[in-house]
């Protein structure tokens, strides 16, 4: 079970969070919306330690990793995050196979020293490939991310985080960046995570797929959590006057005319 | 003297203009990877004593620097640097080149966006890893047709070692004026082209090598 509590960070003058809490079960998906600005991103980079938060408390299955003051955790508590950014970011002069395994391998060469054995370096190809499989890329594989369109680098993004077998995986936006008719095939692979009781947080502008893939929804506004619930309750009947303006609100092209 | 007489001593002249050439590439390409650490560091003292440098040697002519390390050892020092006229002039080429490459450098690294950093960071890696098994190849791409502007120039420039009496290749041809030949002075311009030409091509195949990705 993750618990972050009042995580609060600023950057210079601006305050961006001002003390978000939440917790999430192990299996489960929460969804976060929210206007942009709300601090949505920054949390996320919080808890991927990207940024260190000015304050607050972040629990894992009970043991803290981070709290107030304390420097940046060590790198195998940060691994248990998972990041998948809005941008992809995938390193551009690897494979899809090399973006899935160059982690893993770089790990593997600092604990085993120089001289890997073929069969460790054979295993860690096998599961990039099976995780590219797992996100319907098994054709693409020896494919350099200029080579994909933004839908299958999304993909090549996630299965690159599942190689570390974070605990908890983080999208930052992950079909933001995308044509329409691209973002279904990434939606589906979240849901296919889902199915395998991936815990995961979704930072998402798709509110119906929110809706459908979430087991908790939290609406941020201003750098708190307005509202929290399940899809139903934060849909279907929101409270606030905040969460309820920003469901009401009318898509782009509403706006322009 | 006949033609191949005059090419055979031309060639040896070439030969020292392909040693400092070398000897200043091999040389100058590390040393400005670490003139660029310095200028990036976030030790800020070290950031402005590298970037005075970096002023100071790009602000001022590469023939005075070589002139300076040539003599300001011995006038104001007093340390005797023998004989040598080739060394103080490797000195000076290694430093000057330094000092461009490492601004070229500089601009590749800082080409590269921060996501890639952060991309690197959250899969674990430390920022030595991500530095060299990501940016770096991605800094080489890019600054390969600003390295060969560079490269070329440093083939002609090799030229300026003769003012302290390095006999390169123009130095040589010019000593032909004396029996009244003045052509081998021009036809060296022949030999500076083709070894830019085959420096064109290097960098050329270079760029062929890394076209496989984009980005």
């Amino acid at each position: 079970m993750l618990q972050v509590e009042n995580i609060k960070k600023g950057f210079g003058g601006t305050k961006v969070l001002d003390g978000v809490g939440f917790t999430l079960e192990k299996g489960q998906v929460l969804s976060i919306i929210g206007s942009s600005g709300s601090g949505k991103t920054t949390l996320l980079r919080c808890l991927n330690f990207l940024e260190t938060a000015d304050e607050g408390r972040i629990l894992l299955d009970g043991q803290t990793l981070w709290q107030t003051g304390a420097p940046c955790p060590p790198r195998q508590d940060r691994l248990r995050f998972g990041m998948v950014f809005q941008g992809f970011h995938l390193f551009p002069q690897y494979t899809a196979l090399g973006n899935v395994t160059l982690a893993p391998k770089l790990q593997l060469k600092e604990t085993l020293g120089r001289k890997v054995p073929l069969e460790r370096l054979r295993a860690v190809e096998e599961q990039g490939r099976r995780l590219l499989a797992q996100v319907g890329l098994e054709d693409r594989i020896n494919a350099y991310p200029c080579q994909l369109s933004g839908g299958q680098q999304q993909r090549v993004a996630i299965a690159r985080a599942l190689a570390l077998a974070p605990d908890i995986l983080c999208f930052d936006e992950p079909t933001s960046a995308l044509d329409p008719e691209l973002t279904g095939e990434v939606l589906r692979v979240i849901l296919a995570l889902k199915e395998r009781r991936t815990t995961m947080i979704v930072v998402t502008h798709e509110m119906e797929f929110a809706r459908a893939v979430s087991d908790q929804v939290v609406f941020m506004a201003d750098g708190r959590v307005e509202e929290q619930g399940t899809p139903q309750q934060v849909f279907g009947a929101p409270q606030s006057p905040k969460t309820q303006a920003f469901l009401r609100r009318p898509g782009g092209w509403q706006q322009a005319l | 003297m006949s033609f191949w007489q005059i090419n055979w001593s031309l060639l040896q002249g070439f030969g020292n203009t392909c040693v400092i050439f070398f000897v200043t590439l091999v040389l100058a390409v590390p040393l400005g990877l670490v003139v660029t650490f310095g200028s990036m560091s976030r030790f800020a003292p070290l950031r402005w004593l590298t970037r005075a440098f970096v002023l100071v040697i790009r602000g001022t002519p590469l023939m005075l620097q070589i002139f300076i390390v040539f003599y300001v050892p011995g006038l104001v020092f007093g340390i005797s640097t023998g004989s040598s006229r080739m060394i103080p002039a490797l000195v000076a080429f290694v430093i000057n080149y330094a000092a461009y490459f490492s601004e070229i450098y500089r601009g590749g690294i800082q080409s590269i966006p921060q996501s890639q950093y952060e991309a690197g960071q959250v899969l674990g890696m430390t920022r030595r890893q991500v530095f060299f098994r990501v940016v770096l190849l991605q800094v080489v791409k890019r600054i390969l047709p600003p390295m060969s502007n560079e490269v070329i120039t440093l083939v002609k420039d090799t030229s300026l070692a003769r003012i302290i009496g390095v006999v390169e290749l123009l130095k040589n041809a010019e000593h032909f004026a004396q029996y009244g030949l003045i052509w081998p002075l021009f036809y060296t311009g022949l030999f500076y082209l083709a070894f830019s030409g085959l420096v064109t091509l290097v960098f050329r195949w270079a760029e062929k090598k890394l076209d496989y990705y984009k980005g």
